[in-house]
């Protein structure tokens, strides 16, 4: 096995790396691949939580560097899915505890076991970041289609291209297709003509991703919601399939939220 | 009486005629005897040459002349000029048929090939996306072949040429530069400054068009580019 990197980056806060990444690699251990997380965001470390591992926490990417522990120690199986492991951050300390070199060698090790590593990136672009595009092999930068996400976006794109790791691919995150429709949002097109990159995903905004996210349970897992179906398209797409964009319109148009105040009324 | 030697009294130059010697102040028998001293000294120099003679303010007659003349005739040197500003030394050279003008220069014929390579200043090409938070900057002129998103920045001390979008911040002439001219596929920049003058763009309606922006009466205007109005 010769895993790639997988480094899931945005600039910006909040708006949707580590719940992207979380069911990125659930998507991915769905698929039957071998995934490891990891959480590059050493001391506001969420990947845990999103994924519902959080107590299972002993060591930690830290303890791996620094010796304290072997990698195989710090790695969380993931009980719902035995293909899928967490190596979280450390809550203790900061980002200077680790450096690039120290990311890279730890994929290194990582890869001959793995298919996927996902490494979840912090915002901003000082040391956390540097970190995780060390070891990339592929970035993919999330978005929303608003304007402040996509000019952080923009310049984390220029610097994963000044850094040899482009081109980097998007994923645009909560996109809300009755805003977009009345042209009050961004577009998909709008966000694409400006970054001029490839895009890998669409992900509708959907609240089931939020309960699901709170309740440690990736939307992933379930089946039936839009932005779970989202993942598992980005997740395909990564493995080489055609799989065409969703239209993301189709239940959330007006007539449809018509038919169904219409329903509710009627029962 | 003790006479001081001035070899500097006497210059020679070549001009296209020939030889101009131009003889300085001092009295004429004895700047004659060193001027024939200099020629006997480099013979070989002088031997055959076409002369004009600049006596300066001197009155020289006939038998002057002729005497010179004659003995630069001996050297093999051809006396055919005197210039002087007195006018009796003009009549003289004139009655022994020597020229007392030097003829006006013709001016130089240059035929040279019309120069077909037209030199060029200096500018830097970019073919790739100018995004957020990166800068250009060079003291000629910048070319970008691609977009300059917003938050990116173009600093150019001569004029800039965007093949694409430009929605950041661009800044033409910054040594003040009046001339310099800011051209863009579609020119919606957060903040355009040429020479200093700020300007920024009005919201955009419509399609976007090439357009330039440049200095007019210390404004910054911008104009649709039109093949017509060049």
């Amino acid at each position: 096995m010769n895993a790639k990197v997988v480094t899931i980056s945005s600039g910006k806060g909040g708006v949707g790396k580590t719940t992207t990444s979380a069911n990125l690699a659930v998507a991915l251990a769905q698929e039957n691949q071998k995934v490891v997380c990891i959480d590059g965001d050493i001391g506001l470390r969420n990947l845990d939580v999103i994924l519902g591992l959080e107590n299972r926490i002993v060591y930690d990417l830290v303890d791996v560097v620094e010796g304290r522990c072997r990698i195989r120690q710090a790695m969380i199986r993931d009980k719902r899915l035995p293909e899928l492991f967490l190596i979280p951050a450390a809550q203790t300390r900061d980002k200077s505890a680790v450096s690039p070199s120290d990311m890279i060698r730890l994929c290194e090790e990582l890869r001959d076991e793995m298919d996927w590593i996902i490494i979840d990136s912090p915002a901003g672009i000082e040391r956390g970041f540097r970190n995780a595009l060390a070891p990339a092999d592929l970035v993919l930068v999330v978005t929303n289609p608003e304007v402040s996400s996509v000019r952080d976006a923009d310049r984390i794109i220029g610097l994963v291209e000044a850094e040899e790791k482009g081109p980097a691919q998007l994923i645009l995150n909560r996109v809300n297709p009755s805003l977009t429709k009345r042209g009050d949002m961004l577009s998909t097109d709008d966000v694409l003509e400006l970054l001029a990159i490839k895009l890998i995903g669409v992900i509708p905004e959907d609240e089931s991703v939020i309960v699901a996210s709170n309740r440690g349970q990736p939307v992933t897992f379930a089946n039936n919601s839009k932005a779970g179906q989202a993942f598992h398209n980005i997740a395909k797409r990564l493995l080489g399939e055609e799989v065409p964009f969703m239209d993301i319109e189709a239940n959330n148009g007006l007539m449809n939220k018509l038919a169904k105040m219409m329903k509710f009324r009627g029962d | 009486m003790m006479r001081l030697k001035q070899p500097e009294t006497i210059l020679i130059k070549g001009i296209r005629e020939g030889l101009l010697i131009t003889l300085g102040e001092g009295d004429w028998q004895s700047i004659f005897a060193s001027l024939m001293e200099k020629i006997t000294e480099k013979e070989k120099f002088f031997e055959g040459a076409k002369l004009a003679l600049d006596v300066g303010n001197r009155t020289l007659h006939a038998a002057d002349l002729g005497t010179l003349r004659d003995r630069l005739a001996d050297k093999n040197i051809i006396l055919w000029a005197i210039l002087s500003n007195s006018p009796v030394t003009e009549l003289t050279a004139q009655d022994l048929g020597l020229a007392t003008r030097m003829s006006v220069p013709k001016p130089e014929r240059i035929i040279k090939s019309i120069e077909s390579s037209i030199p060029g200043e200096d500018a830097i090409f970019l073919r790739k996306t100018i995004r957020s938070g990166f800068k250009v900057v060079s003291n000629g002129h910048i070319i970008i072949f691609g977009d300059v998103n917003p938050g990116g920045e173009i600093i150019a001390g001569g004029s800039v040429i965007i093949w694409g979008r430009c929605q950041g911040v661009v800044q033409a002439g910054v040594d003040g530069d009046q001339n310099a001219t800011v051209c863009a596929l579609d020119l919606n920049p957060t903040q355009l400054r040429i020479a200093g003058i700020i300007a920024i763009s009005p919201k955009r309606k419509g399609k976007p068009q090439p357009e330039v922006a440049k200095i007019i009466a210390g404004q910054v205007v911008v104009e649709t580019w039109n093949p017509k109005s060049r």
